[in-house]
This record gives C-alpha cells, structure tokens and sequence, in this order.
C-alpha cells in the first residue's frame, strides 16, 4: 500500500506537471526548430509571437464571454484558437514579408537574421503591451477539476490524491493530435518532404523543381498553428503575461538545442527532457521516502536536490551539458 | 575626412539633444540621461570589441553587468562580523572544496585523455563534491541568514571605497568570462548568443538566490558613493557661495530679504543635485575615455589587424598561423570584463544593488541594438550608438505622450481609445527602439558611424 501512495505521490506531484509543461515546451520548441531548419535563423521573437497569439485568444475568449458564448464544461478559449490562428499567421506572414524575406533573398549571415528576429521581438512586445497591458490575465473558465483529489482519495481508499486539472488533460491530450498531424504531414506527404528536402539542402530541392516560396509560407503557417496552441495552453494552464511568454524563450531554446536543433522529433522529446529535468531536480522528496523507507531510516531534511528558486537555471544547466557533450544534440540535429 | 565630419556632426546633434532636455525638462534629468548614456557607453564598447573585433556573439552581458554589481557590493559593504562568525568558517571550507573539487577534475581530465572512464569519474567527483558541499554549507548558510535578516543577513563585504569595486568587477567578470568561454567559444554565432544568454541567467539567478552572499532579492542599499552626498552640499558654506554667486543677477532683482533666502534655498537644493550628478559625470567620462583611447589602440596595432583577420576569414587566419581558440577566448574576457566595470559603474550611480533588476531586455538586448545602430567595429560609432539609443528609450514616453496628445487633440479625455493610449505611452519605448533596429539593419546594415579600415596602397 505504502508503495502505490508513493507512486501515486510522484504521479500527483511531478509526472503529470512535467507532461504539462512538458507538452507546452515541445510545442514551442517544434516552432523553433521548424524556423531554424528550413528559414535558418535562431527567432528570438519566438516567445512574444506565442505571446501575440495568446493574447488574441485572450481578448476573443473575453469577447466571447460578454456574448454569453460558452463551450460547456470546456474552456472557452478553445474555440477562440482557430481565428487566433489566423491572425497569428497574418502576422507572421505581414513581418515576413517585410521583415526577414529582404534577408533571405539577399542571402544574409543567419547571424543577421537572428539580429533582425531581435527587432521584431521588441517591436511585437511593444504591439503586445500596447492593446493588452502588461498585467496578468487569466481568461479560463469551465471545469476546473476533471478528477478531484477528495474523489480520488474516496474511490481508492489510498492516503495520496491524484488530481487532474482539466487544462492539465486538454494540453496534453491537443498536444499529442497537434505533433502526430505534422509528423505525418512532414513525414507523409508531398509538401512536406519537400519541406524537409529544402531543410537538409537548398541547392538541390531548388534543382529539383521545390517552390521555395511555397516552403516557406507553410513554415509560417505550421509556426502559426504551433505557436498559438502552445501559448493559449500555457496561458490557460498557469495565466497570460507578456513578460512570462518572454522568459518562456529561454527554456523552450533550451528544449531545441537539447533535443538537437533543426529535428523536429527531438525538439518534442527536448521539452520533457527538460520540464522532467526542471521538476524531478527541485521537488522535495521527503514525503515520498516516508512511505518507501522503514520508520528509522525517515529522512529529517526536505530531501530537495536545489531548491526551487533554481527551476530555470536547471533547464539551463542541461543545455550546457549537452553543448559540451554532444553538440548536435541528444538526436542528431544539424552539426555545428 | 568625411567620417571625422560625420562623428564630429553626430556627437554635437546628442550634446544639443541632451542640453534640450536639460531646458526644457530639468537639469537633473538631463545629467541622469548623460550619466546612464556614459555607462552605456562602457558596455558598447565591451560588446563591440567581441562583436565588432572579433565577430563573437555575447548575449550574456547582463551577467557580466550583475557581477560588477556583486563586485561594488562586496567591496563597499563593511563586513557583518556576526554572520562570519555565525557561519564564515563554513562557507571558507566550502569555498577551497570548491576550488580544490576543479584541481581534482582538472587532473582526472589530463590523466585519463583518452579513456571512456573519465566522463564516470568526473559525474562522481561533482556528485560527492555537492553532497559534502551542501552538507558543510547548509548550516552554515542558515546562521548567517539568520543574522539581523531585516538589515543584513549576509556576509557583507569589505569596507573598501566604492572606487575600487571598478576594478574588482572587472576581475569578476573577466574570471566567469574565462570559464564560460571555454565552455561555449566552439559554437557556431547563432548558438553561441543562445548559449551565452543561458548561462547568464544561470549567473544572475545564482546572484537572486544565494541571500548570504548580497541579499539576493531583499536588495542592498546605502553603498557609499565617491563623490559628497547632497545634505552635505547644502550645509557646507562654500557651496551656498558659490551658488549665491552663479545666481548672483537673478538674485539682486530681488528686494525682499527673506524670499531671497527661500530663493537661495531652493537653487542650492537643485544645485546640490546636479553637482553629485556631475562629479558622477566627470568619473565615468573618465573611464570612457581611457577605455576609448585603449581599444583605439588595440584596434590599429598588429593584435586589432590579426583580430579583424580572425574575424573575416576564420579559416585564412588559422592557417596563417594564427591562434583562433586562444584569441577568440582572450577577446571575450577581455570584453566581458569592460562590461563588469560597467555593471559596477551603475551600481555606483544609483546606490544601490537590485538583482532581481537584471533582465535580459535591458542588459542584453538594448546593449545590443547600441551596438548595432551605433556602428559595429568603430569605437566612436559604439558610443553614440549608446547615447542614442539610451535617449530614445529614456525620452520615448514623453515623445510617444506628445504625439499621442496631439494625433488625440480632437477627442473628448474621457475617451477610451485616448485614455488606454495615454495609459500604455510608457511601452512605446519598445516600438521606437525595435522599429529603430529594423531600418538601421535594413538600410544601414554597418550602423551611423560604420567601420573604417585604411588600406595602404603603394
């Protein structure tokens, strides 16, 4: 009995919060990889195009609100998503074309474009703070608990509760059908493999009759779609506030190189690498060797590896560990 | 000849845009812009030695701008003799495990070259070495936190005048520089700028957390400045004179004794400020100008020429029998430690050391756009770049206000669209400087005052 309270414990406390977030790292950090492989700039803007997406959803979900429109039980922000979308890859696609294609047709230094990507991140920050404000938003609504501890406690009998959020179970369950979608339309079909032929050599899918236009308005289009969705599940998970989506770059770069940069399958498996990585290091074990060790053996301290505080820099630590070890990342990206 | 015109030109616009402001806003705000726009100014020219010199991406400045912070910290604050003797010999200990933890790994790394066992060890070393580490220091770090936690709460630091902190913090930042280098300078640009932001956060983070080395979030406050503080000014009977005299025809119109008197008071109160202001000034221009003179030096001695040769063609230089690694690494620290005497030179100014004020916008990124849209490689364009763009983000709310005010002028001041844009004037610093970085990328890719190279010709 004490071993299942202790795995229900960690599944409570760690397992289901790292798939969460998790999922919305591997989101975003598909978003950079796909940048980085086929448009061959590291986005600094990464984190407030998430954001601009957001907080779309944010404004329709209030609109929506006001009307009295509501999606049941779920949250309404989910049927904001689809014009979010759209107005994300407007956006995306209007900085494009005045922004980054004077670069990549010049054929400039990625150095350059990655300085660019730097402007537009302070240019759409400032748009962001401009209609919306900086202040904390939380714009979820409708069941907040799909399973309560108290229930889970009644139906088992077990001393531990499992707990599932809602938003907990609709971001993982969307981020599952989002990534098996565009690994099959990479992997699948035509658009896509030419996409992944532009990506590993431009000459020849050049030569071999690829559009590159076309290659790049679909990597916009898929970044939009990636995008939005993963900002509008963190922001509906924790609460929407630009300054938060800005530091969120970091982990989810963290999340790209690791899973080695320009694959979009390592970069899906880079975010859990880090969000396990950022909560197994700082979750206080105390409790959970109470249950596993006989009495005598009960530890007195928290049994915490770094304090919580460290949560960011974890993440940060890892990347430097697999930049020492293996540059190109855990699954081969492209080298360095 | 023409480009001397152009600096020559560029450099009077900023002195008459700084001296606008001081008519028309104040005096003190003019001197404050200078000031933050003179310790810009010492980070432009250290990112532009990595950047402009050398081609190497730093996006971790704001680290390096938090260690000099530290560094003033520790040198001026007078020592907490309770919290060394609450837990001082506990964090020594842990301080040589430490140092001697890296001599052990150091050694393993030369004995075992080539074998596979060297990465286990290694793990186990650092594993055993955190266990024992947080086993000595975590008591240790509780007593000295425990100490007085409203007011100090930390080890302090060394009593020394501010002053030399310049120094230390650029020592501080020369070291981490030096490690980070190694372990990040084999990236490709791009990486490398991701690279070095993240392990910036990890420093600044570091800084946040750890309360008994500078309080970490609770802040510290009331560092000593090396200039007279303003209360003293106005009790001290030359400055009243000398202010009596500067004013001396505004004040002769004045008949009445005692408005006189309050006259007087109120100039020496305003003047007092903006003499601290100006010694403060007077100290960085200093430093700006030894720096300017030194990497003016550097850039056209036979060290400059082998850097920009490093720079254009890497693979040229190393087969002229350049050290690429060697200089590359040496450049960096080089230019992380200007950046630490900068990030010591601000907590000089204000006072005060507020860690959880380092962020990457304003350290790393509006270092960058100086750098960019001043002129990267030429020290002079660096500096404007840093006066430029240091006034645009200072004085955009008032210039976005003006021009919200007077597009608005025909609606009513309860309208809502007017009100929200008079409330959000503040994030238009943002659009004007990004905007700023976009044309200046677009149509003047090597910034205001671009790089110049003489090529001798026979």
């Amino acid at each position: 009995m004490d071993f299942i309270n202790a795995i229900i414990l960690l599944l409570n406390y760690t397992v289901i919060p790292a798939l969460t977030y998790g999922s919305q790292l591997a989101l975003g950090a598909i978003f950079v990889t796909l940048v980085y492989g086929i448009l061959r700039f590291a986005n600094f803007a990464t984190g407030d195009m998430m954001s601009f997406g957001t907080m779309v959803a944010v404004l329709l979900t209030f609109y929506f609100q006001s009307l009295g429109i509501s999606f049941g039980f779920l949250p309404t922000a989910l049927l904001t998503i689809p014009p979010a979308i759209l107005a994300m890859i407007f956006y995306m696609l209007f900085i494009d074309k005045f922004v980054f294609s004077y670069y990549r047709i010049k054929k400039s230094p990625p150095v350059q474009l990655a300085m660019v990507s730097v402007g537009v991140m302070f240019v759409t920050q400032a748009i962001i703070r401009i209609i919306i404000g900086p202040f904390d938003r939380r714009f979820f609504d409708g069941e907040k608990f799909i399973l309560k501890a108290k229930e889970f406690k009644e139906m088992t009998g077990l001393n531990e509760g499992l707990a599932i959020k809602s938003t907990q179970a609709i971001t993982i369950f969307v981020t599952v059908i989002v990534v098996s979608i565009m690994f099959w339309f990479l992997n699948r079909t035509k658009t896509g493999t030419s996409m992944r032929a532009y990506s590993d050599n431009e000459d020849l899918a050049l030569l071999s009759g690829i559009d590159p236009k076309k290659v790049v308005l679909i990597t916009w289009i898929i970044a939009g779609i990636l995008a939005t969705i993963g900002g509008v599940l963190y922001g509906l998970d924790k609460s929407y506030r630009p300054f938060v989506y800005f530091n969120n770059m970091l982990p989810i770069f963290a999340a790209a190189i690791v899973g080695g940069i320009g694959n979009p399958f390592g970069a899906f498996l880079g975010g859990y690498v880090i969000a396990f990585a950022e909560i197994l290091v700082t979750y206080a074990y105390k409790k959970f060797f109470t249950y596993l060790l006989p009495e005598f053996m009960e530890p007195d301290s928290l049994m915490q590896l770094l304090s919580t505080d460290y949560k960011f820099a974890v993440s940060f630590s890892i990347l430097v560990i697999v930049l020492l070890f293996r540059p190109s990342g855990i699954f081969k990206g492209k080298t360095l | 000849m023409m480009q001397h015109k152009n600096i020559i030109a560029a450099y009077s616009i900023m002195i008459l845009l700084i001296i606008a402001v001081g008519i028309l806003q104040s005096w003190t705000i003019a001197l404050t812009i200078l000031n933050y726009c003179l310790i810009s100014a010492v980070m432009t020219i250290g990112a532009n030695i990595q950047w402009g010199y050398a081609g190497l991406i730093n996006f971790g400045i704001m680290g390096y701008t938090a260690l000099g912070g530290l560094a003033a910290v520790l040198v001026n604050v007078p020592p907490v003799k309770e919290a060394w003797k609450a837990g001082g010999l506990g964090m020594v200990v842990s301080l040589i495990l430490i140092i001697s933890g890296v001599y052990i790994i150091r050694t393993v790394l030369r004995k075992f070259e080539n074998s596979k066992k060297k990465n286990y060890i290694v793990a186990a070393i650092i594993i055993i070495g955190f266990v024992i580490i947080r086993y000595i220091s975590g008591p240790a770090i509780e007593n000295i936190e425990a100490v007085d936690p409203a007011k100090t709460g930390f080890l302090g630091g060394l009593g020394l005048p501010i002053i030399f902190s310049w120094i230390v913090g650029g020592l501080f930042a020369a070291g981490i520089a030096f490690i980070v280098g190694k372990i990040a300078l084999g990236l490709r640009a791009d990486y490398l700028a991701i690279a070095t932001l993240l392990i910036a956060e990890i420093i600044v983070s570091i800084i946040k957390h750890e309360d008994w080395l500078a309080r970490g979030v609770k802040n510290v406050i009331g560092l000593k400045r090396p200039v007279p503080y303003e209360v003293d000014l106005q009790g001290s009977t030359w400055f009243i004179d000398l202010v009596e005299k500067f004013h001396s025809k505004k004040l002769d119109l004045i008949t009445s004794l005692s408005e006189r008197q309050d006259v007087l008071n109120q100039l020496v109160i305003d003047a007092s400020s903006v003499y601290v202001k100006l010694c403060l000034a007077g100290l960085f221009l200093t430093v700006v100008i030894i720096l300017l003179i030194l990497t003016q030096k550097a850039l056209y001695s036979p060290w400059g020429r082998k850097m920009r040769a490093i720079r254009d063609n890497e693979v040229a230089a190393n087969a002229m029998g350049k050290n690429v690694v060697k200089e590359h690494l040496l450049i960096f620290i080089l230019g992380s430690a200007i950046v630490g005497i900068a990030g010591a030179m601000m907590v000089t100014n204000d006072g005060l050391f507020t860690p959880g004020s380092y962020r990457p916008m304003r350290y790393t990124f509006v270092i960058w756009v100086m750098v960019i849209v001043g002129g990267t490689g030429n020290n002079f364009g660096a500096i404007l770049g840093g006066f430029v763009v240091w006034f645009l983000w200072v004085e955009a709310a008032p210039i976005a206000l003006f021009f919200i005010n007077f597009f608005t002028s025909h609606l009513e001041e309860t309208n809502a669209l007017k009100a929200h844009l008079i409330q959000s004037a503040a994030y238009f610093r943002f659009l004007l400087v990004g905007i700023g970085l976009l044309i200046i990328m677009r149509y003047r890719p090597k910034g205001i005052i671009p790089e110049k190279i003489n090529i001798k010709k026979i």
